[in-house]
C-alpha cells in the first residue's frame, strides 16, 4: 500500500469518525435515539481516549513508557473539580457555604488556597499549570540524570503511587478519600440538565479532535521526526548533536497537558474525583487501551480507550465475574496474535487477502504443464 | 467504524429492550445490585450480592413482592468509583429498577448519591459508616456511629477502662468517629490527656482530628505501638481501632509481638467482622473485641435458620462464581438481607413500587424481626436495632460478651455530646 493511499484512507476514516462523535451522536441524543446515559458514558470514555493519547504520545512516539500519566489526568479533574466544589454554593449536606468535607474537618471560613477557585478562567488556568509543572520538574530531574527504558517507568509509577498517598490524606485539605462530588452547577448551568451534559460532551470530542490533529501535525514537523529517532535510537541522536533531554521534556509536558485537559473534562461528566483515580492500576489500564488500540499510530489509542472501555461497561453487567479475565484475555491476544493493535487489523487482513489471493494465483500459474498454454486457457 | 458499530448495536439494544418491557413487566419487578464484583473491594461485597440473592429466592418461592417476582439485575462496580455512578445510571435510567441494594465504601456512596437523587431512585445501604448524611433516596440500614463506637466506649468504661487510645486508618469514617468520640469520652468525664493518639488543632486552638491515623495499606507499626505500650504501662487503657482492611493484618502481628494482650489492653475493631475473618489470622486476635448489630454466633431460632438456610441456599445455588466453602455470616450481609425485607414490607404497605410512596411507609416505622433481632425504620431514614459486643474466638467467630437493645441510629452526632 502506496504512502498517499495510506493517507487518504486515513483523512476518510478520521473526517468520518469526527463527524460522527461531535454531530451525529449528540443529535442522536437530542432526538432521544440515544439515551442520556449512553452519552454521558461515551463522554467518559472520549475523555479517557485523551489520556490513551497521551500515554501513545511518550510510549508510541517516543519510546518513554509512563506508568503514571493517570497523575496529570487526575491532577486536571481535581484543578476543574475545586471550581465545581464551589459551585456547590450552601446547597450540600450541611447547607454551609464551604465544602462539605471541610466542615467535618472543623474549618468555619475557606482555606486561603481554595478562595480563587470560584473563578472558571482561574481553575482552568490551573489545569494547565499545575499538571504542566509537575511535569517539568520531574522531567527535568529525570531526562537530566537520564533515566531511561524500565527505569523511568517505575519511577513514573512511583510519583503517582506517592501522589496517591498523599491526596488520600484529609490535611491535604482536598476531600481526603471521598475527593470531590456531588456537583451542581457548570458556568451557571445545572449538570442534572441533559443539555449541560450534552454540551460537555461536545467539548470533550472537539478536544479529542484538536488532540489528534495537533499530535499528527507535531508527528510531521521535524520535532516529531527527532522524536521518533529518539525513540529508535537515543544515542545515535545524541551524537548527533541534540539534546534528547530538552525534546523528551517538552514532550513529556505536553502529554502531561493534554491528560490533564482529558481530566478537566471527566471531573464534570462522572460527577466524582478521587484519589482512587491516580493509583497505579489506572495508569496501566490507559496502557493496555494503547496495546490493544495500537500504539505508535494516533487512532490506535482512541479506538482501544473507547473500545476496552466499551466492552468493561458492558462486560461488568453482562458477565459481572467474567470482565477481567475477558479484558486479560484480549490483552493477551492482541499483543500475541495482533502485535500493531486493533488499527493494524485493516492491513493485516489486506495483507491475508493479498497473500490468498498470490497463491490461489500461483496455483493457477503452476498447474498447467507449461506456462505458455495458460493463456491459451484462460 | 467501531463507534458506529456500537451505537448500532446500543440502539438495536434499546429497541430489543423496548419491545421485551411490557412482557415481562407484569410479572416481575427490576431490583439493582450494585456491588464490587471485581477489584479490591470484592472480597467483601461478593458476599453481599450472594446474600441479596438468597433474599430474592426466598421471596420469590413465596409468591414475590405485590404478586410479582423480584427479577434482579447484578452489575459490577468493578471498586472504581466513577463506575459506580455510570452503572447507578444504567439502573436508574436505563433497567429502571424499583430500588437498589449496594455500595460499601463511603466513597461509592457518594459517588452513587447524585444520581439517586436526580433520578428520585432508592439505595439501600447496608454497611457501618460515619454519618453526617442524610438523603431521602438513601435508606441506611448501616450501622450509625452511635450504633458500634459509643456502645463500645460505654463497655469499656463499665469495664474500669480510664484511658483510650483512638487509630485509625486516613480517611472519612474513621476521622468522623475519633472526632464523635472524642465528643463523647470528655463528655463521660475521661480526662483530655488520657485520650491517646493526638490531636490536630486549627489556628484558634480548637481540635480538628483527634487519634493516630495510618495510610490505607500500611505495614509498619512498631512505632505506633511503642507509643500505645507506653500508654497502657498503667494497666487501664485500651485502644479504638477503625483501621482497615488488610492494614490489620501487620498492626495485629505487632501488637501480639509486643506483648500487649486482650488482658493488657483490649483493642475494640469496627472494621473486622466475621467475613473479614476469611482473609485474616484470628489466632491473633482471640479475646479482641468486635462491635456490630449482628453476629453469626447470636443464639436465637430466627438466626439458626437463616443461618442454615442460607448455607443450604449456597449449596443448592448455581450463579456462577460463588463461593460455597468455608462461608460466614456478619452484619453488613445480614444488614442487606434485612433491607430486602423492609423493602417488601415497605412496598406492601404502600400498595406500590413508587419510591415516594415506599419512602412514606419506611417512615411511618416498619419493624421486622431479622436475624439480629427486631428493627424498626426511622422517620430520618435510619434503622434502630440491638447491638453486640463480642470477643473474638480462634475460629473466626465472635462470643457475645455484651448487648444493648434497640439503639435508634442517629447521624448527626458532631457537637451532640457535650463536656460537663
Amino acid at each position: 500500500m502506496s504512502a498517499p493511499t495510506v493517507r487518504r484512507y486515513e483523512l476518510i476514516a478520521v473526517t468520518v469518525i469526527a463527524l460522527l462523535l461531535i454531530v451525529v451522536v449528540p443529535l442522536l441524543n437530542a432526538n432521544g435515539v440515544i439515551s442520556h446515559f449512553d452519552l454521558s458514558r461515551y463522554g467518559k470514555y472520549l475523555c479517557y481516549a485523551l489520556l490513551a493519547i497521551s500515554v501513545d504520545l511518550l510510549w508510541g512516539y517516543t519510546g518513554l513508557l509512563s506508568l503514571g500519566q493517570a497523575l496529570f489526568f487526575t491532577l486536571g479533574g481535581y484543578m476543574h473539580g475545586m471550581y465545581l466544589m464551589r459551585m456547590i454554593g450552601e446547597l450540600g449536606q450541611y447547607k454551609k457555604p464551604i465544602p462539605d468535607f471541610l466542615v467535618f474537618l472543623g474549618w468555619e471560613r475557606l482555606p486561603a488556597f481554595w478562595e480563587p477557585f470560584a473563578s472558571f478562567p482561574f481553575a482552568m488556568a490551573m489545569v494547565i499549570l499545575v499538571p504542566g509543572l509537575v511535569a517539568y520538574v520531574f522531567g527535568y530531574l529525570a531526562f537530566r540524570s537520564r533515566i531511561k527504558g524500565v527505569y523511568f517507568s517505575i519511577l513514573t509509577q512511583a510519583l503517582t503511587y506517592a501522589a496517591s498517598i498523599m491526596f488520600f490524606r484529609n490535611n491535604l485539605l482536598l476531600g481526603g478519600n471521598n475527593g470531590f462530588t456531588d456537583f451542581k452547577f457548570i458556568l451557571g448551568h445545572s449538570l442534572a440538565d441533559p443539555a449541560t451534559s450534552r454540551w460537555l460532551y461536545i467539548a470533550t470530542a472537539v478536544a479529542v479532535l484538536l488532540a489528534f490533529l495537533f499530535c499528527r501535525w507535531l508527528s510531521k514537523t521535524k520535532f516529531g521526526l527527532v522524536q521518533q529517532a529518539i525513540r529508535d535510537g537515543e544515542n545515535r541522536v545524541l551524537f548527533s548533536g541534540y539534546a534528547t533531554a530538552h525534546f523528551k521534556l517538552f514532550i513529556f509536558v505536553v502529554a502531561a497537558l493534554l491528560a490533564a485537559i482529558g481530566g478537566a473534562l471527566y471531573t464534570p461528566q462522572v460527577g466524582i474525583i478521587n484519589p482512587g483515580e491516580m493509583q497505579a492500576d489506572k495508569s496501566l489500564e490507559a496502557v493496555v487501551w494503547v496495546a490493544v488500540g495500537g500504539r505508535g499510530t494516533l487512532l490506535g489509542p482512541i479506538i482501544g480507550a473507547f473500545s476496552i472501555n466499551y466492552l468493561k461497561s458492558w462486560a461488568t453487567t453482562a458477565f459481572p465475574d467474567l470482565w477481567l479475565l475477558i479484558l486479560g484475555g484480549l490483552f493477551v491476544l492482541v499483543v500475541l496474535f495482533l502485535p500493531g493493535g486493533i488499527v493494524s487489523l485493516p492491513a493485516r487482513l489486506k495483507a491475508a487477502w493479498q497473500k490468498l489471493a498470490a497463491r490461489s494465483a500461483r496455483k493457477d500459474r503452476d498447474s498447467p504443464p507449461a506456462p505458455d498454454s495458460a493463456s491459451a486457457k484462460s | 467504524m467501531k463507534q458506529k458499530l456500537t451505537s448500532l448495536l446500543s440502539v438495536g439494544a434499546l429497541a430489543l429492550g423496548a419491545s421485551l418491557a411490557p412482557a415481562s413487566a407484569a410479572e416481575a419487578v427490576k431490583v439493582g445490585v450494585l456491588h464490587s464484583l471485581s477489584g479490591t473491594m470484592a472480597i467483601s461485597e461478593t458476599s453481599l450480592r450472594d446474600v441479596l440473592l438468597f433474599a430474592f429466592d426466598e421471596i420469590n418461592a413465596k409468591g414475590g413482592v405485590l404478586g410479582k417476582k423480584i427479577e434482579p439485575v447484578v452489575v459490577d462496580g468493578a471498586s472504581d468509583w466513577p463506575l459506580f455512578a455510570e452503572k447507578a445510571k444504567q439502573l436508574l435510567e436505563q433497567d429502571k429498577v424499583s430500588v437498589t441494594f449496594g455500595c460499601w465504601t463511603s466513597v461509592s456512596r457518594k459517588s452513587v448519591l447524585p444520581v439517586y437523587e436526580k433520578n428520585n431512585g432508592l439505595l439501600f445501604y447496608p454497611v457501618q459508616y460515619e454519618g453526617e448524611e442524610e438523603s431521602k433516596n438513601v435508606a441506611y440500614t448501616a450501622e450509625a456511629v452511635n450504633q458500634q463506637a459509643t456502645p463500645a466506649v460505654d463497655y469499656y468504661l463499665a469495664e474500669g477502662k480510664k484511658k483510650f487510645y483512638l487509630l485509625g486508618s486516613d480517611y472519612v469514617y474513621p476521622q468522623t468517629t475519633n472526632l464523635v468520640l472524642l465528643e463523647y469520652l470528655l463528655s463521660k468525664g475521661v480526662k483530655l490527656e488520657n485520650i491517646g493518639g493526638g490531636f490536630r488543632k486549627d489556628g484558634s486552638g480548637k481540635i480538628i482530628s483527634a487519634g493516630k491515623y495510618t495510610p490505607f495499606g500500611h505495614t509498619d507499626y512498631q512505632q505506633i505501638i511503642a507509643e500505645i505500650k507506653q500508654f497502657a504501662a498503667s494497666g487501664d487503657a485500651c485502644v479504638i481501632s477503625t483501621l482497615n482492611g488488610d492494614t490489620n493484618v501487620p498492626f495485629f502481628k505487632e501488637y501480639a509481638a509486643a506483648g500487649l494482650t486482650a488482658e493488657t489492653c483490649p483493642v475494640v475493631s469496627f472494621s473486622i467482622s466475621e467475613d473479614e475473618f476469611r482473609g485474616l489470622p484470628a489466632k491473633q486476635l482471640v479475646g479482641q473485641l468486635g462491635c456490630w448489630t449482628y453476629f453469626q454466633s447470636i443464639d436465637t431460632p430466627a438466626n439458626k435458620k437463616f443461618v442454615a438456610d442460607f448455607q443450604a441456599w449456597l449449596k443448592k445455588s448455581n450463579v456462577p462464581g460463588l463461593v460455597k466453602e468455608g462461608r460466614v455470616t456478619c452484619s453488613p450481609m445480614v444488614l442487606s438481607y434485612v433491607g430486602v425485607y423492609l423493602w417488601k414490607a415497605a412496598v406492601e404497605k404502600a400498595g406500590s413500587f413508587d419510591v415516594d410512596k415506599v419512602r412514606a411507609a419506611w417512615k411511618s416505622g416498619i419493624s421486622f424481626n431479622g436475624p439480629g433481632g427486631k428493627v424498626t425504620t426511622q422517620p430520618n431514614m435510619h434503622l434502630t436495632k440491638n447491638v453486640f459486643i463480642g470477643e473474638t474466638k480462634a475460629d473466626g467467630q465472635f462470643k457475645i460478651v455484651k448487648s444493648f437493645q434497640n439503639v435508634y441510629g442517629e447521624p448527626w452526632l458532631k457537637g451532640k455530646f457535650q463536656a460537663k
